[in-house]
């Protein structure tokens, strides 16, 4: 395949960055679109030009690192992927791609692609977690009987990589996809309950520090999610924060 | 409680509680002036009944101009900080691909919605307080006109067709909000289950309520 790219090139948080096109040929459909990238790269290294700076880990589709805004879709056109897991099948030789990092004043940009999303690392600091006391005597969780459906549920809510989708996605870049599944992992099982109200409380109150936008229930954010994170999640933050201001 | 409705979560819940309101209002003002069609004698009683009696006057009244500065005030709020965590936008974006139209244009829908509020107190609500509370005129006639003159000013304003076709964009614009505010007002306030529930009947309010309002304003300019 002979593609055209469009990448935002930005040398660093302070500069001012344009989009700048390339042309890439000999791409197989088989290759990730990462490895695409890492084509490019080397040959933009063997010119002597600086390679386009990206985020990815594990390649796995599990580490939520990989974060590329393609042909205006996050993690490109395909569903339920990370850009690590989307293959060059799903473009067509000749093809434009336009390549943007995530937009959001919550997310600011380091370099060409790669984002700060410290700002979710903070949200899960101010209560995304539980204080258990692990000096030994700490009770086997699978002793603690759950109803199937709650820990499905909750199972479901923390298969959440943090990889910021939704953010990116969103018209008004809300984190409250993210922000409910932390919650609700927390909220739907016997072990979070007894710091309920005040995580919910004190993760909204970091949200709406960082600067997130306010969720106006598009749905958009669970299209474009990775790991088909469903917008009960917001539905039961809502709630919790609810219960929990009362 | 005061801080729960300064966060983000809390101005969604209230924007929601104010739909909540303003869709139960259509209701009733769509089933009110669907009665002008059928017979002027009980549409200008109930008229009557609602422009003169105490309880709708002077508490139901002001709870609704609340709940409609307070939905458009606190829209225009959140638009503006939602723009903010914008940040700097995206040169390609396929909005498309995955929401609705409508979900992503509330505030146009809104806004036209507005033009058409101020459109609506020219036409209705301003000549109403005027006659009311400025010349203290409560009882309901005008010289020329036997019985109560509701239905006759009604008909009467919709014999222009710019104000006709000026009311059926609007009430379009009004099928779009609601087409998304319905079933986004329960995702709001945390009904998630009932959304879905309710999903079929948040499609045949958005449609049926602007189709009625539709219908009432062309079957007067027509028939007048």
């Amino acid at each position: 395949m002979n593609l055209t790219l469009k990448i935002w090139r930005q040398k660093d948080a302070s500069s001012k960055g344009q989009m700048v096109d390339y042309k890439i040929s000999d791409i197989s459909e088989h290759m990730s679109f990462l490895e695409m990238m890492d084509v490019l790269n080397e040959e933009l290294i063997s010119k002597g030009e600086e390679p386009v700076a990206f985020d990815h880990d594990c390649r796995e589709g599990i580490c939520g690192m990989c974060s590329m805004y393609i042909n205006g879709e996050a993690h490109g056109p395909d569903r339920g992927v990370t850009t690590c897991q989307l293959h060059m099948r799903m473009f067509k030789d000749g093809d434009t791609i336009t390549i943007e990092p995530w937009r959001a004043a919550a997310f600011p940009v380091i370099k060409d692609l790669a984002v700060d999303r410290s700002a979710f690392d903070r949200i899960q600091h101010a209560g995304g977690y539980i204080s258990v006391n692990t000096s030994g005597n700490t009770q086997d969780a699978n002793a603690i009987p759950i109803a199937k459906e709650a820990a499905d549920t909750a199972m479901d809510a923390a298969t959440c990589i943090g990889c910021g989708a939704c953010v990116a996605t969103c018209k008004n870049s809300s984190a409250m996809l993210f922000v409910g599944a932390k919650v609700s992992q927390y909220a739907l099982l016997p072990q979070g309950q007894v710091e309920a109200a005040d995580r919910v409380k004190n993760m909204v109150a970091q949200m709406d520090l960082e600067g997130f936008g306010n969720c106006t229930n598009t749905g958009a954010c669970e299209v474009e999610c990775p790991k088909g994170i469903s917008l009960d999640n917001i539905a039961r933050m809502n709630r919790e924060l609810m219960k929990a201001s009362i | 409680m005061s801080g729960f409705f300064k966060s983000s979560i809390g101005r969604k819940v209230s924007m929601a509680l104010s739909a909540f309101f303003l869709m139960i209002f259509l209701l009733q003002h769509l089933a009110i002036n669907t009665l002008s069609v059928f017979s002027p004698e009980l549409f200008n009683e109930v008229s009557h009944f609602m422009g003169t009696n105490p309880l709708v006057q002077f508490a139901l009244q002001p709870v609704l101009i609340f709940a409609v500065v307070f939905h458009f005030v606190m829209g225009f709020i959140l638009e503006l900080k939602n723009k903010k965590a914008n940040g700097a936008g995206y040169a390609k974006n396929n909005g498309a691909a995955n929401s609705t139209w409508f979900s992503r244009n509330m505030i146009w829908s809104g806004l036209t919605i507005l033009a058409f509020i101020a459109l609506h107190f020219i036409d209705f609500w301003f000549p109403e307080i005027n006659t009311k509370f400025i010349q203290g005129d409560w009882s309901g006639t005008v010289q020329g006109v036997e019985g109560y003159r509701y239905h006759e000013e009604l008909v009467h304003k919709f014999v222009n067709p710019a104000r006709v076709i000026a009311y059926v964009v609007a009430f379009v614009f009004l099928g779009l909000h609601l087409a998304h505010g319905f079933t986004s007002a329960f995702q709001s306030v945390g009904a998630a289950s009932l959304r879905k529930k309710l999903e079929k009947v948040g499609v045949a309010y958005s449609i049926l309520i602007p189709l009625g309002f539709i219908f009432i304003a062309l079957y007067h300019h027509f028939n007048h």
